[in-house]
C-alpha cells in the first residue's frame, strides 16, 4: 500500500437548474478512484451548494496511483426516480506523484456533461502521501517526469540524453461494443473517455518503467497519440526521449517554491552508469511478428537530398582526426540503442554536430481486429518495421541519429497509412553517456567547430554520395562542404546564422482515387504515394526558390487518407542560412519553341516569377552579403556522374522505391511547362499572396530575424470544414479548393489578429482530416505574439557581435564543468530581459496586464490568467516550475444541433470548453501557463439530418508557472546576491 | 466549394468592438457585413468580403455565447469557459447595458410587462431602432427592474453591485426603476420637449428626498413593510403633503406670501409684473400638485401638471430661466415668514426637490 489519495469535497457554483419547480438543485458528489466510491451529503435546493465534505482517503497501489483518473461526478439527487448526472470531472492525478512538481491539486473545475458541456464548477482538493517502496520489480514508474516540451525544459539540466522510448496499448473501442446498442451514448461515450484516460495513464507507467530502466528519471518532447481504428480497436501510443535531468538551482534561489535541494538529490541521482540496457526498452520481440492480414506492406521512403559531410574525404585537415574519433564513439554508443532517434526539436548547445536530411518512412496496412490486447504484436511490429527503415535511411547518410522524429497514422475505414519522419544528424556523444569521452579531444573539436555553420556540413563522403547534391565549400568558414539546399524536420539552431527572416512555406496537394476494398484499396494507395511526396517536395523547393531562400526547419509532411483521395499537406518554415549558397532563380522551359504567342507567354510568366523573387527578397529581408566565386574555393566535382552512380546502387539493392528527388542544376533550376498540369503548378505557384504588412508567420519555435517580442501571446485554435461539390472533381479542382481553403484560412487569421500587429504567427499547425466523402476539415492552431517594431531592424547586425559572445561564455563554461548544458544560458535567448520593460505597455488585448489594471466594478475578478502557447516558452517570461502534464481527452457529443447554433456553434462553444478546462486544470494545479501545448485529435462527425453532431478532442501541454523578467528584476535587485545573473541577463545587457 | 464550418477560438477571447456594437444595434450578420464594408475596412486591411463574413459571424456566435452571462454580469466574472481581461469585461457589461435616449423615451414610466413588449414593434418603427435591440434594452429594463425592486438599500448601489455597471449608468438605471415602479407618465405631448437626462435628474432628487431610504433611518425591523427604501415614495410624506393646502386655501395666508415675495423680488426680475399678476395661480399649481399626491392617478400625472401649472405658463410669459430661479428661491424661503404656517420641515422636504426639479424642466 504505498499511497494515500486524499480528496475533499468543498463547494459548488453556477449549478444548473435541475428541479424545474423549485428552480434548484438537491446536489451531491461521488468521489471514484478505482473501485472505491465515496459520496458527500446532499446540500438540498442549491446551485451554490456547500458541501465542505470530510477528506475521502483512497489507500491504493501506487501503479494504480499512475492508470487511474480521480473520477468526480455531481448527481441531483431525486427521492422518488434515479438521481440524474449533472456532470463528471476527471482529474489526473499523476502531477502529485513526483515531488518537484504539484503539491496539491486545489481549485475550482469545470463540471463537464458530454451532452450538456459545462454546467457548473466544482471546488476540490486534491493530495497525495506517498510512502517510500524498495520493490525492484515494482511495476509503478512514479518520479519519472514527463515533458511535452521537445528541448531540453528551462530551468532543468540534461545530464545523459539516454534516447528513444516507445510504447502502446490497444483495447476495444467501447463505441464498437454489442452494448452500444443498447446503452444511451451518453453512458457510451463516457465509457469512451474514462477508457481512455486509463489508458493514457498505463502508456505513461510503461513508458517510465522503461525510462528507470534506462536510468533516467524523464522523458522530454513525450508525445502520444490515439488511433481510433473503428471496429479493429482502439490504440493508444506514445513516443519520447529519455534523459536524466538536473534541476537548475541558481535562477530560482530567489523563490522559495522551487527551492527544494533536498528533494532534488534523491530524485536525480547524478550517477549513471553507461546506459546498456536500452535494448530492452522495446518488450515484445519484433521480427517475429507476422501479422494476420499484413498484405500490403508497400514502404515508400523518401530520404530528402541533402547530407551533411564529415565523411573521411571531405572533412577539414585539423578537425579530420578527431572527428573521425568522434564519429566511432558516437556510433558505438548509439549502437546500442535499438532506435538512435530523439523527439526533441532543440538541443543544448554543441549536441548537435551535423544534420542530413529529412528522413521518413510510410507505409500501408489493413486493418484487423486486435485479437489480444495484451499482446499488441502486430501493431508494434509495423511501427518496428517503419522505425527499422528510417534507421537505415540515417545510416545511408551517413548519419548515427535521427532527430525531430515523430510518428502519424491516418485511418481511412480499414486502410490505415503509417508515417514516422525525423532528421537525420550526427550528434555529440558526450550528452549520450556517461562522461567518459570529454576531455582534450572534446574541446580542441569545439574549438574547431566553426560558430553557426557547424550543423550544416554533410556529414558523408562526397565522393561516395548516397544522392546527387550540389556541394560548396561553406559560406561561412569556407572550410567544410555544404549542400546547396537544407531540409530537415527540427527548430532551426539556436546559433545558426540566417539572413533576414523566415516564412511559413506550405505544399499542398490532392490525388483523386478510386473508391475500393481492403487488399485494393491498400493498393492504390500505395501506387499513389511515392507521386504524392515527389510532388510535395517538387512544390516546396519550388516555393523555397521563389522565396529566395536555402532552406527548410521543422518540415511536417501529412499525408491524409479519405474515401476517393488522398491530401498531401506540407509545412516548413523557410530561412536563408547564411552558410548555404544563394539560391538560383527558377526558369521557365515551354515544350513548343516555335509557336510565338507561346513564347511570349512564357517569358511574360518568367518574368513574373523573377519579379516576385525580387519582392519576397526584400519583403524578408534576404540581403545576403556578395561573395564572388572565386573566393569560395573549387567547383563541386561534377555530380551527374555520382547521380549515375547511386541510380545504380537503389536498383541493384532490394530498396523499395527510392525517389531521386533532386532538381536540376544549382543556379538554372529548370521548371517545364510541358502539359496544362504543369502550368497548374505554376499559376498555383504565384497565387500565393504573402502575409499583409506587419505580419510574418513560420511553423517553428521562433521566427529567425525577429527577436523582440512583446509579453502580448494569443494562443487560437481555428477549424474549417468544406464541402466539395461532387461534378468537378478533377486534380485539379481539388487542389485549388485546398489552395484557396488553406489561403482563406490564413487571410482570415491575419484579419482576425490585425490588433497585434506587428506580429508574428508562431508555430503555425495545420490538421487536414477527411471526415466523409467530399468533407475537407482543415484545423489550425497557433500562437500569435505581438514584437517591437522599433528594435526589430538591429538584429541582423547584432547577429555577428552575439555569436562572439557565445563563442566566449561557451568557452567559459566548459572551463567551469563542461556538462554544463543549461537552456536558460543560450545567450541568443530571444527575449533579453532589459527589454521587458517596454513590454508592459502592452495593448489592452495583452492577458499580462490584469493585476496592474484597475477596472472598479470589474476588480474583484476571481478567475486567474492562465496563458496557453504551442511554444516552450513564454515572451518576455521566466518558467520556474514545471507543474506536471496536461493531457485530456473529451467527446461531446449533441442531439440538438441547430438550436446549438449548428455545426460552428456547436464546436466553437466545445473548443471554448476545452480550453476552460485546461486552464481550470493548470491554475488547480498553481499554474498559471500551459507550454508545448498541442492538439493532437479533433474528429468531428455530423449527422445533419438527425440533428446530430459528435467530437472528440486530445490536448496536452507541460503546464508550468512562470514569473515576468520585469517582476524577476525587481527582485534580483533586491537581492543583489542572486547568482541568477549571468544566466539569464547573460551578455545582452552590455550590448 | 462552401464552407460547412468556420470557427476560430482564441484562449484570449477576441472582442471587436465594432462588431459588438452592430450586434448590438440588432443588425443581422449579413448587414453588419455590408455595413463593415461601407466603413472601408477591406481597403485598410486588404481583406475579402468572405473573411469580413467568417470575422463577423464569428464575433456574432461568441456574443450570442456570452449573453447568457451578460444577462447575471457577475456571472462573467466567474465563468472560466471565456477568458477575457477585466477591461474587456467591463466593456462588454457597460456596452450591453447602455440604451438609446430614443427608445428610453418611449418607454420610460409605463409597466415593464409582456403588454408593454407587444408595442415594441411600434417604438421600433418609430425610433428606427431595430426590434432586436428594442427587445434587449427592453429586457434589461425589466431585468434590473426584477432584480432590485424588492431590495433594500440604496437603489443605486444595488444596481452597482449586482449589474456591474458605471456610476453613471447605475444612476439612469435607478432612475428607470424609479419611473417604472411609480408609473410617471412622460409620454404626453406636452412632454416631448423633454429628455431622459431631465426625467433621470427629477428621479434622482425625488429618490434622494422623497423615498423611504431618504429620511436616512434604517428601519430597525428587519421585516418591516419598507423593504424597498428607495424605489418606493415615502406615503406619509405624501399623505401630510396634503397640510401644505392651507396656504393657498387661507388667503390670509396666500395674500401675505404674495406680498412677501414680492417686496423682495420688486426691481430684481425682469418679468415682475407678469409675476406678481400671477402669483396666485402658480402658487395654486404647485401646492395641489402637492395636494394631489396621496392619489396614486395623480402621482403618475405629477411631470404633467408641473409643466402645466408651472413650466408653461412661465415659459408663455418668456420667464428667463434666471427669473424662474429668483422667484422660486424666493417662493420657498419666505414661506419661512409666515407666522401661522406650522408645517416648514414638510415645505421644505416638498419645495427644495420641487424646485430643482422645477428649474431643470423649464427650457423648451
Amino acid at each position: 500500500m504505498p499511497g494515500k489519495l486524499k480528496v475533499k469535497i468543498v463547494a459548488g457554483r453556477h449549478l444548473p437548474v435541475m428541479d424545474r419547480a423549485s428552480d434548484l438543485t438537491d446536489a451531491f458528489v461521488e468521489v471514484k478512484f478505482g473501485n472505491t466510491t465515496f459520496k458527500t451529503d446532499v446540500y438540498l435546493k442549491s446551485l451554490n451548494p456547500q458541501w465542505n465534505s470530510e477528506w475521502f482517503k483512497f489507500e491504493v497501489d501506487d501503479e494504480d496511483l499512475q492508470d487511474e483518473p480521480l473520477q468526480i461526478t455531481v448527481l441531483d439527487h431525486d427521492t422518488y426516480s434515479a438521481n440524474d448526472a449533472i456532470g463528471k470531472v476527471y482529474i489526473d492525478i499523476d502531477p502529485l506523484l513526483y515531488s518537484e512538481a504539484a503539491t496539491v491539486i486545489s481549485g475550482w473545475f469545470p463540471i463537464y456533461d458530454t451532452i450538456h458541456g459545462i454546467r457548473g464548477e466544482i471546488n476540490v482538493i486534491v493530495k497525495v502521501d506517498l510512502f517510500n517502496d524498495l520493490n525492484r520489480f515494482r511495476q509503478s514508474s512514479c518520479g519519472v517526469k514527463f515533458f511535452c516540451t521537445t528541448s531540453i525544459p528551462k530551468c532543468y539540466r540534461a545530464v545523459i540524453i539516454h534516447g528513444f522510448v516507445e510504447e502502446l496499448v490497444v483495447n476495444e473501442d467501447p463505441e464498437y461494443q454489442w452494448i452500444d446498442r443498447i446503452r444511451t451514448p451518453r453512458a457510451s461515450n463516457e465509457a469512451r473517455q474514462r477508457l481512455i484516460s486509463l489508458m493514457s495513464g498505463e502508456l505513461q507507467r510503461k513508458i517510465g518503467l522503461k525510462v528507470l530502466e534506462m536510468r533516467g528519471n524523464a522523458v522530454v518532447g513525450y508525445l502520444q497519440c490515439f488511433d481510433l481504428e473503428g471496429e479493429s480497436g482502439l490504440v493508444v501510443r506514445a513516443i519520447g526521449t529519455a534523459c536524466t535531468l538536473d534541476k537548475l538551482s541558481s535562477p530560482a534561489a530567489f523563490l522559495p517554491a522551487c527551492n527544494s535541494p533536498s528533494k532534488e538529490m534523491k530524485e536525480s541521482p547524478l550517477v549513471h552508469p553507461p546506459s546498456h540496457g536500452c535494448r530492452s526498452t522495446h518488450n515484445s520481440p519484433i521480427h517475429t511478428a507476422t501479422g494476420s492480414r499484413l498484405t500490403q506492406n508497400f514502404s515508400v521512403s523518401v530520404p530528402t537530398l541533402i547530407y551533411t559531410g564529415m565523411g573521411s574525404g571531405s572533412a577539414g585537415k585539423e578537425g579530420g582526426p578527431f572527428k573521425a574519433l568522434l564519429r566511432q564513439q558516437t556510433q558505438s554508443a548509439l549502437e546500442q540503442r535499438e532506435f538512435p532517434f530523439f523527439t526533441l526539436t532543440a538541443f543544448p548547445p554543441g549536441f548537435l554536430v551535423h544534420v542530413g536530411g529529412v528522413v521518413s518512412a510510410r507505409s500501408v496496412k489493413l486493418l484487423d481486429r486486435i485479437h489480444n490486447p495484451d499482446e499488441p504484436e502486430t501493431r508494434d511490429a509495423w511501427w518496428a518495421e517503419i522505425r527499422q527503415e528510417i534507421k537505415s535511411h540515417a545510416k545511408a547518410l551517413g548519419c548515427h541519429a535521427v532527430v525531430g522524429y515523430s510518428e502519424s497514422t491516418s485511418i481511412c475505414e480499414e486502410v490505415c497509412i503509417l508515417s514516422a519522419s525525423g532528421t537525420a544528424a550526427v550528434l555529440n556523444p558526450r550528452f549520450l553517456q556517461d562522461g567518459t569521452l570529454e576531455g582534450c579531444l572534446e574541446q580542441r573539436l569545439e574549438e574547431n567547430l566553426p560558430v553557426g555553420c557547424g550543423f550544416c556540413h554533410i556529414p558523408y563522403d562526397e565522393l561516395n554520395m548516397p544522392f546527387p547534391a550540389h556541394l560548396t565549400y561553406c559560406y561561412n568558414c569556407r572550410k567544410q562542404k555544404v549542400p546547396d539546399v537544407l531540409f530537415t524536420t527540427i527548430d532551426l539552431p539556436t546559433d545558426a546564422t540566417v539572413v533576414g527572416k523566415g516564412c511559413l512555406i506550405q505544399a499542398r496537394l490532392c490525388r483523386l482515387k478510386k473508391k475500393a476494398q481492403a487488399e485494393a484499396n491498400a493498393t492504390a494507395i500505395s501506387n499513389l504515394l511515392p507521386f504524392m511526396e515527389y510532388e510535395v517536395h517538387t512544390q516546396l523547393m519550388n516555393k523555397l526558390k521563389l522565396k529566395g531562400m536555402n532552406a527548410l526547419f521543422g518540415l511536417r509532411i501529412q499525408i491524409t487518407v479519405g474515401e476517393n483521395m488522398l491530401m498531401g499537406l506540407a509545412s516548413a518554415t523557410g530561412v536563408y542560412l547564411a552558410a548555404l549558397p544563394t539560391p538560383g532563380g527558377i526558369q521557365i522551359a515551354g515544350k513548343t519553341p516555335n509557336d510565338g504567342s507561346y513564347e511570349q507567354h512564357i517569358s511574360h510568366m518568367q518574368k513574373k516569377i523573377n519579379d516576385t523573387i525580387a519582392k519576397n527578397k526584400e519583403l524578408y529581408e534576404i540581403n545576403p552579403p556578395e561573395t564572388s566565386e572565386e573566393l569560395i574555393g573549387s567547383p563541386i566535382p561534377e555530380p551527374r556522374q555520382h547521380s549515375r552512380l547511386l541510380r545504380s546502387q537503389s536498383e541493384s539493392s532490394d530498396e523499395v522505391t527510392e525517389l531521386d528527388l533532386s532538381h536540376g542544376k544549382k543556379d538554372a533550376f529548370v521548371l517545364e511547362i510541358d502539359d496544362t498540369d504543369a502550368l497548374e503548378d505554376v499559376h498555383s505557384l504565384l497565387t500565393d499572396v504573402p502575409p499583409p504588412p506587419g505580419f510574418y508567420s513560420c511553423n517553428t519555435e521562433i521566427m529567425p530575424g525577429i527577436n523582440n517580442w512583446t509579453s502580448e501571446i494569443q494562443m487560437f485554435t481555428s477549424v474549417r470544414v468544406t464541402r466539395l461539390s461532387s461534378l468537378n472533381l478533377t486534380n485539379q479542382a481539388l487542389n485549388k479548393n485546398f489552395n484557396d481553403l488553406c489561403e482563406n484560412l490564413l487571410k482570415s487569421l491575419y484579419f482576425k489578429l490585425r490588433s497585434m500587429i506587428p506580429c508574428c504567427l508562431c508555430h503555425v499547425n495545420f490538421t487536414v482530416s477527411l471526415p466523409e466523402d467530399e468533407l475537407i476539415q482543415v484545423t489550425v492552431t497557433a500562437v500569435a505574439i505581438t514584437f517591437d517594431k522599433n528594435q526589430a531592424l538591429q538584429t541582423t547586425k547584432t547577429h555577428v557581435e552575439k555569436s562572439l559572445q557565445r563563442a566566449s561564455t561557451d568557452n567559459e563554461e566548459l572551463l567551469q564543468f563542461p556538462l554544463e548544458l543549461c537552456s536558460d544560458s543560450i545567450p541568443s535567448h530571444p527575449f533579453p530581459p532589459a527589454k521587458a520593460v517596454t513590454v508592459e505597455k502592452a495593448s489592452p488585448m495583452g492577458e499580462g496586464n490584469f493585476r496592474n489594471r484597475s477596472a472598479p466594478p470589474c476588480a474583484n475578478s476571481t478567475v486567474g490568467v492562465v496563458k496557453m502557447t504551442p511554444l516552450s516558452f513564454i515572451p518576455g517570461a521566466k518558467i520556474t516550475k514545471y507543474l506536471g502534464i496536461i493531457n485530456m481527452f473529451f467527446i461531446r457529443e449533441t442531439t440538438s444541433l441547430r438550436e446549438e447554433g449548428g455545426v460552428s456553434g456547436f464546436l466553437h462553444a466545445f473548443i471554448a470548453e476545452v480550453f476552460a478546462m485546461v486552464r481550470a486544470h493548470v491554475a488547480a494545479l498553481g499554474g498559471n501557463a500551459v507550454v508545448s501545448y498541442i492538439m493532437k485529435q479533433c474528429v468531428f462527425m455530423e449527422n445533419p439530418n438527425k440533428n446530430q453532431a459528435q467530437c472528440l478532442i486530445n490536448v496536452s501541454g507541460d503546464a508550468v508557472v512562470f514569473v515576468r523578467e520585469s517582476d524577476l528584476e525587481v527582485v534580483s535587485t533586491q537581492h543583489p546576491t542572486a547568482n541568477c545573473q549571468p544566466l539569464c541577463a547573460g551578455g545582452e545587457v552590455t550590448t | 466549394m462552401t464552407s460547412e464550418l468556420d470557427i476560430f477560438v482564441g484562449n484570449t477571447t477576441l472582442i471587436d468592438e465594432d462588431v459588438y456594437r452592430l450586434w448590438l444595434d440588432g443588425y443581422s450578420v449579413s448587414d453588419a457585413v455590408a455595413l463593415r464594408v461601407r466603413s472601408g475596412i477591406l481597403e485598410q486591411t486588404g481583406a475579402t468580403a468572405a473573411v469580413l463574413q467568417s470575422d463577423t459571424m464569428d464575433h456574432y456566435r461568441t456574443f450570442h455565447m456570452l449573453e447568457r452571462l451578460l444577462h447575471a454580469p457577475p456571472k462573467l466574472l466567474h465563468q472560466l469557459i471565456f477568458q477575457i481581461p477585466p477591461s474587456r469585461q467591463a466593456l462588454l457589461i457597460e456596452r450591453y447595458y447602455a440604451f438609446d435616449e430614443a427608445f428610453v423615451r418611449e418607454v420610460l414610466g409605463k409597466k415593464l410587462s409582456k403588454g408593454t413588449k407587444k408595442d415594441l414593434d411600434d417604438i421600433s418603427t418609430k425610433t428606427g431602432i431595430t426590434l432586436k435591440s428594442c427587445r434587449r434594452q427592453f429586457d434589461n429594463f425589466k431585468r434590473v427592474f426584477k432584480v432590485v425592486e424588492e431590495m433594500r438599500g440604496s437603489l443605486v448601489d444595488n444596481i452597482q453591485q449586482h449589474f456591474l455597471l458605471s456610476d453613471r449608468l447605475s444612476r439612469d438605471y435607478a432612475a428607470i426603476v424609479f419611473f417604472a415602479n411609480n408609473r410617471f407618465e412622460t409620454g404626453k405631448k406636452k412632454l416631448q420637449y423633454l429628455s431622459f437626462g431631465d426625467f433621470a435628474f427629477c428621479a434622482e432628487l425625488m429618490i434622494q428626498n422623497w423615498t423611504l431610504g431618504a429620511v436616512g433611518e434604517a428601519p430597525t425591523d428587519p421585516d418591516s413593510q419598507v423593504d424597498d427604501m428607495d424605489v418606493d415614495l415615502d406615503k406619509e410624506f405624501l399623505q401630510d403633503l396634503k397640510e401644505l393646502k392651507v396656504l393657498v386655501a387661507d388667503k390670509d395666508l396666500l395674500d401675505l406670501h404674495k406680498s412677501l415675495v414680492c417686496t423682495t423680488l420688486r426691481g430684481k426680475l425682469t418679468v415682475f409684473s407678469e409675476m406678481e399678476a400671477n402669483f396666485k395661480n402658480l402658487s395654486r399649481g404647485l401646492v395641489n400638485v402637492a395636494a394631489k399626491l396621496t392619489h396614486n392617478k395623480d402621482v403618475r400625472d405629477l411631470f404633467v401638471d408641473l409643466v402645466e401649472k408651472f413650466v408653461e405658463p412661465c415659459r408663455s410669459d418668456h420667464w428667463p430661466l434666471a427669473d424662474v430661479r429668483l422667484f422660486l428661491n424666493q417662493y420657498s424661503a419666505s414661506v419661512h415668514s409666515l407666522d401661522g404656517f406650522r408645517h416648514q420641515a414638510l415645505w421644505d422636504r416638498y419645495m427644495g426637490t420641487l424646485r430643482g426639479c422645477l428649474l431643470r424642466l423649464y427650457h423648451d
